[in-house]
């Protein structure tokens, strides 16, 4: 590019000349991009949870963000807002969206040809295990075991888990006795804040919790690049 | 490695009258009641300064004296912090026996500065798998500074959120006994709202001394929450920083404080609706 003609600089050829660079570089960039979440390890990521602030809960943004993981070949997904408006509106999510079924209780975590989705709202959080420590209560009042300890300790995790069973929240059994339940490995975040909103805490312990903006203004390249930086995530588990 | 001198060199000094006036730009908007932190990255920091791993929890350690310092200025009235989770015994023993002499030295510290400015200090967790010694150094500590309510410092010790849940429900069932609900009867049906309620079990957390926190730090570039205060943590800005935990300073605080303020409406309309 010639930019000096006569010994004058032609107007403009500087600036040509400080963006040629950067632009040049952009297929190789794009390049680099493309290659590295062709890669994407999805199989790591067993159960995926999406936040969302329930005043930004439109569901067709979430009919869209739900094909978008499927697409990606994402399996189980759990969807939570903290006032249940997503589970109100679960049958017009699973009638508009075809390739799902409910999650049920009993479900492990296998590959399906349909991806599981789980509803939940702030009522599956600290009120279930309000109603566990109630089961758990009632059971050792009739058995009258209460009385005989002091100072020790009396439930388990896995009696704890059991009680959250029995109020129907059967996957927190498995998750308190060695995690083998679908405690979600990634927690993903649609809202103004990076806040999980009340989600089950039981189920987050160990969680990565990535927060993703606005539902409203959800891009498929962040999803992508939310999913890979977990696939790159070594943890230690405290040791 | 930790030492009075030192403490009073944070409290005195140019620094401090410039930290003061950082301060005192950030109060004219929200700051936050209550600050937990993760204090993730200590031997990472030991590794890439070339030091053992004990000299980077000792760094780690000095960092947290310094954030104290920090949080007291600023006008934050709770600090909790993450010091050894229930998980973290899984470590080597030599490792986790450091640690535990490093929390006997901490202890003597916090002894000291609780004096010195009326600082409340509460060890959170399952105090009962620390050595004899160190479970009566604390709780001579918690005895001493129980008059104190300027400033609130929790130290999460042999923690986990999921212990801390079960010992609520336990101490709940407990009161519930003891208040003589066996005695009265119970109804045979299922009802599984009756007696225990969601307060009833928060009033028995570990770290009910103080309110849900406002912002938890983590440090170390990692964004999970790894068993620390996942109950307490409904309405709480979560911040990750890239900075490991002994290169923690005035200015990343300032930073954290002032991405809360950016979100304080939004958190603050959140803690109403529950």
């Amino acid at each position: 590019m010639e930019f000096f003609q006569d010994g004058k600089v032609r107007e403009g050829s500087s600036l040509s000349l400080s963006l040629s660079g950067p632009l040049a570089m952009m297929p190789y960039f794009l390049w680099v991009a493309i290659w590295r979440y062709k890669s994407l390890h999805i199989s790591k990521l067993q159960y995926l949870a999406i936040v969302i602030e329930s005043e930004d809960c439109r569901t067709s943004n979430v009919i869209e963000l739900l094909q978008w993981l499927a697409d990606l070949g994402v399996k189980h997904v759990c969807l939570y807002d903290k006032e249940g408006i997503l589970k109100k509106s679960k049958d017009f999510i699973l009638e508009k969206f075809d390739g799902a079924t409910l999650f049920q209780e009993n479900d492990v975590l296998l590959d399906q040809p349909l991806m599981t989705l789980e509803f939940a709202s702030f009522s599956d959080g600290k009120e279930a295990v309000a109603k566990a420590a109630n089961v758990l209560f009632m059971k050792y009042l009739k058995s009258g075991s209460i009385s005989s300890y002091q100072g020790e300790q009396i439930f388990t995790e896995s009696q704890m888990g059991e009680a959250l069973k029995t109020v129907g929240l059967c996957y927190l059994s498995d998750l308190l006795v060695g995690g083998n339940g679908p405690e979600p490995d990634l927690l993903l975040v649609y809202g103004p804040a990076r806040c999980h909103l009340g989600f089950p805490a039981w189920r987050i312990r160990y969680t990565e919790i990535q927060h993703m903006g606005p539902l409203k203004s959800m891009k498929y390249g962040s999803l992508i690049k939310a999913i890979y930086k977990f696939t790159m995530v070594q943890q230690n588990y405290g040791k | 490695m930790l030492r009075e001198d030192i403490i009073i060199d944070i409290f005195s000094g140019w620094r401090s009258f410039l930290r003061k006036c950082l301060f005192r730009v950030l109060r004219v908007g929200p700051i936050p009641s209550h600050i937990a932190v993760i204090m993730d990255g200590n031997r990472r920091y030991a590794k890439k300064k070339k030091i053992d791993d004990m000299t980077g929890y000792d760094a780690g350690a000095l960092a947290l004296l310094h954030l104290i310092i920090y949080c007291m200025e600023l006008g934050v009235k709770y600090v909790t912090a993450y010091a050894f989770s229930i998980d973290n015994f899984r470590r080597q023993p030599e490792e986790v026996q450091k640690i535990m002499d490093l929390t006997m030295e901490s202890v003597m510290l916090l002894t000291w500065i609780s004096k010195l400015r009326s600082v409340r200090v509460h060890f959170a967790g399952k105090l009962q798998l620390l050595s004899a010694e160190i479970q009566d150094a604390a709780k001579r500590l918690m005895e001493s500074t129980e008059v104190y309510n300027n400033f609130v410092l929790t130290i999460c010790i042999c923690y986990t959120s999921s212990d801390e849940i079960l010992h609520a429900v336990e101490k709940s069932c407990k009161e519930k006994w003891d208040d003589g609900i066996g005695i009265m009867g119970y109804d045979k049906g299922n009802d599984y709202e009756r007696f225990i309620k969601v307060v009833d079990i928060e009033k028995h957390m570990y770290t009910a001394i103080a309110p849900d926190p406002d912002i938890l730090i983590r440090t170390g570039g990692e964004y999970r929450l790894s068993n620390f205060l996942v109950w307490q943590s409904s309405c709480c800005h979560l911040s990750s920083l890239g900075t490991v935990w002994p290169e923690f300073g005035v200015f990343h605080l300032a930073w954290v404080v002032l991405d809360f303020q950016k979100n304080y409406r939004y958190f603050a309309k959140k803690k109403l609706q529950l």
